[in-house]
């Protein structure tokens, strides 16, 4: 048992080393932990976080980023109910057809639509943005290093002036975590850019939390569900384990072993 | 082992004419198993479980997959959000592949220790290692399904190994790429073998476990079962072990599916597959990465042959070099429990794979654990070396000049003085 007990401590520190070391590869400064609504065990998203996140990106980040992955009905997941889903859907224009003359048509949004692409085409997202393609935002969360704390020191991490010496493009903006630290994307926040409903403090920071949170949620819509299950099923299973150990010490307790 | 006798009449009938339930008699019930197996010898019913797992979990998610370059990545988005339970199922089956490797690992490495593959199971250790490489082929070709940057990345990378070969090699990539890049006749005929090779692992494992019953399990001790005292019927002896294994085992699954499912992953494969963006590091899966170290340490040529092709040819040696291991290794005693100079070459060579595996993951040209001056593809070549150095020359010479401690007569014996270790 004891041996057992070392083998299962030795494979968990060398997967974690293993993924550490991997995850560890480039030189850009690693952004401070920020205190996520949703980390640890029990953490759960804050649904109204999640709404004024979203107001920051309908207000700010759409004008250039898609969000291609998140249909309008999936708002009534952050505490929207149908009605209010209705009503966002409906201040979008969604194109659609063709229509029995082949032609293609423009109608209101409704709720099982996408979020609309702020480009019809990644030229046309290029060509309005020097060159650099607007990424889409549905998974970004996941598809960076510690991604919510990444994205929140990219959001907050510009610098009106690059560090003497450094040579910046044509263009470009100085940010301390973006890889190479020259981004196309200019500053995108600042204070009062979105007039919170709920009378929260529109900061910067107040901002960029709030829009990693709705990012996050985006990214990993299902979260909570899993997390729940997961202790639902580790709970299950160690009631499960402990029996099976019990049985194991009653069958071989005629054994010489 | 005489044929049992079965009283009820529907499965006499059914035993008479095809003597299926004689066979599971013989096989799970009386198959005598040696009485002194520690916990080691959990991990390869874990791996069975594993397999199956991986099986299920695959076909659920066929379902909802599209094996074509502009939909792939969008329909694996899909199962995640749209198909009920579907994240769960992509996360077993992604985590899964990870849990196969730990389990298979942990397998051989006690097979390693305890001699496994001396004779008789130079057969059943051969088998193993087709499985390890079948695991391989399937695992790398199951990463590309997604269609994500380091699927295409890592596709484009490891294919292009094969260039390495004189005459041959270009030919051959574009044989296997089916055009002239990683494209979509590759993710097809990817998508294809990846759904094929599950079931020649399904073969190799039933023809492991032929072989395995035809010579029986090692045991700590390395010596052979020889009285009716040294062995337990595997059931019920077995079978409730190996369940309480599989129990502390899908605890830790579980840890990973539910609370940190993409830590063993890359967040670069959460962005679609770009042919004109290149990653600035292509890393593999973690359970790559010893093999991937072998790879970059070989960045010299001899007589000519071009650095490139000796890293292949060291990559798939590192694994050919196990089917020779039973002669490799002159040792008339099994077990390392009782081999005092050889245990420590033995925990030499795995701490050398957790080396090469940290190496795999680094740049080439980054420090090694930050010590000054140590480049990581320095202590990549030292460990590559150690890693052949093992198989080639402390097997054969340990085996001869080392004293071995006294062998138990029998396991029997060996438990009444409180087991392989005392």
């Amino acid at each position: 048992m004891r041996k057992f007990a070392l083998t299962a401590i030795a494979a968990a520190f060398a997967i974690t080393s293993f993924s550490a070391s991997s995850q560890a590869a480039g030189n850009a400064p690693v952004p401070a932990a920020q205190e996520w609504s949703w980390n640890g065990l029990f953490g759960t998203y804050d649904r109204a976080q999640l709404q004024r996140g979203l107001q920051v990106y309908k207000g700010v980040c759409a004008g250039c980023h898609s969000l291609k992955y998140i249909a309008f009905r999936n708002l009534t997941d952050i505490g929207f109910n149908e009605d209010q889903v209705k009503a966002i859907a409906a201040d979008y224009d969604i194109e659609d057809g063709p229509n029995e003359e082949g032609e293609m048509f423009s109608r209101p949004g409704i709720a099982s639509d996408y979020f609309p692409s702020p480009f019809p085409n990644d030229q046309a997202a290029a060509a309005s943005n020097g060159g650099s393609i607007p990424p889409d935002l549905s998974l970004m969360t996941k598809a960076r290093v510690n991604g919510p704390d990444y994205v929140f020191g990219l959001l907050t991490g510009y610098e009106e002036e690059a560090p003497e010496g450094f040579d910046l493009a044509e263009g470009k903006h100085y940010n301390h975590y973006f890889p190479g630290h020259q981004i196309s994307m200019a500053p995108p926040l600042y204070d009062d850019a979105v007039e919170y409903t709920d009378g929260t403090p529109a900061t910067i920071e107040q901002h960029a939390h709030d829009v990693v949170a709705f990012l996050n949620w985006t990214a990993q819509p299902e979260l909570e569900a899993r997390k729940s299950m997961g202790m639902k099923v580790i709970l299950f299973l160690i009631v499960l384990t402990a029996m099976l150990y019990a049985l194991k010490r009653k069958i071989w307790s005629d054994i010489e072993h | 082992m005489s044929a049992p006798v079965w009283n009820n009449k529907v499965v006499k009938w059914v035993d008479d004419r095809l003597p299926v339930f004689t066979m599971m008699h013989h096989t799970a019930y009386e198959y005598p198993t040696p009485k002194n197996l520690s916990y080691m010898w959990n991990f390869g019913s874990l791996a069975g479980f594993v397999l199956v797992t991986m099986i299920l979990t695959g076909i659920f998610l066929v379902m909802n997959y599209t094996a074509h370059t502009s939909m792939a990545f969008d329909s694996v988005e899909r199962i995640m959000r749209d198909v009920n339970y579907g994240w769960l199922i992509r996360y077993i089956h992604m985590n899964g592949a990870s849990m196969f490797f730990i389990v298979v690992f942990i397998h051989m490495f006690r097979g390693l220790y305890y001699g496994s593959y001396k004779a008789p199971r130079e057969v059943l250790w051969w088998i193993g290692i087709l499985i390890l490489l079948a695991m391989m082929a399937t695992a790398f070709m199951g990463y590309v399904l997604p269609w994500g940057q380091m699927s295409f990345w890592g596709a484009t990378v490891i294919t292009n190994l094969f260039s390495a070969f004189p005459i041959i090699g270009d030919p051959l990539v574009s044989w296997l790429w089916g055009g002239f890049s990683v494209a979509n006749p590759t993710l097809n005929r990817f998508f294809s073998l990846h759904y094929l090779m599950p079931f020649v692992i399904l073969g190799l494992v039933v023809l492991h476990v032929w072989a395995l019953h035809a010579v029986r399990s090692n045991n700590p001790t390395g010596v052979e079962i020889k009285t009716p005292q040294d062995s337990i019927p595997f059931h019920p002896y077995y079978t409730i072990k190996d369940l309480f294994g599989l129990g502390v085992f899908l605890i830790f699954f579980a840890a990973f599916v539910f609370f940190a499912p993409d830590y063993l992953g890359h967040p670069d494969n959460y962005i679609p597959a770009n042919p004109l963006v290149t990653p600035p590091h292509i890393v593999p899966e973690w359970y790559f990465l010893p093999f991937y170290a072998i790879l970059r340490s070989i960045d010299f040529a001899i007589f000519g042959i071009p650095a490139k092709l000796l890293g292949v040819i060291a990559m798939f040696a590192s694994i050919v070099i196990l089917f020779v291991i039973p002669w490799l290794d002159t040792s008339k005693v099994r077990s390392s429990a009782f081999r005092p100079v050889y245990k420590w070459f033995f925990w030499l060579f795995v701490i050398d794979t957790f080396v090469l595996g940290y190496c795999g993951a680094k740049a080439p040209d980054d420090y090694f654990l930050g010590i000054e001056g140590l480049h990581v593809i320095t202590m990549g070549q030292l460990s590559t070396l150690y890693y052949f150095a093992h198989f080639l020359v402390v097997m054969p010479l340990v085996g001869k000049l080392e004293r071995t401690k006294p062998l138990p007569a029998s396991i029997s014996e060996s438990v009444l003085k409180g087991g392989a270790n005392a």
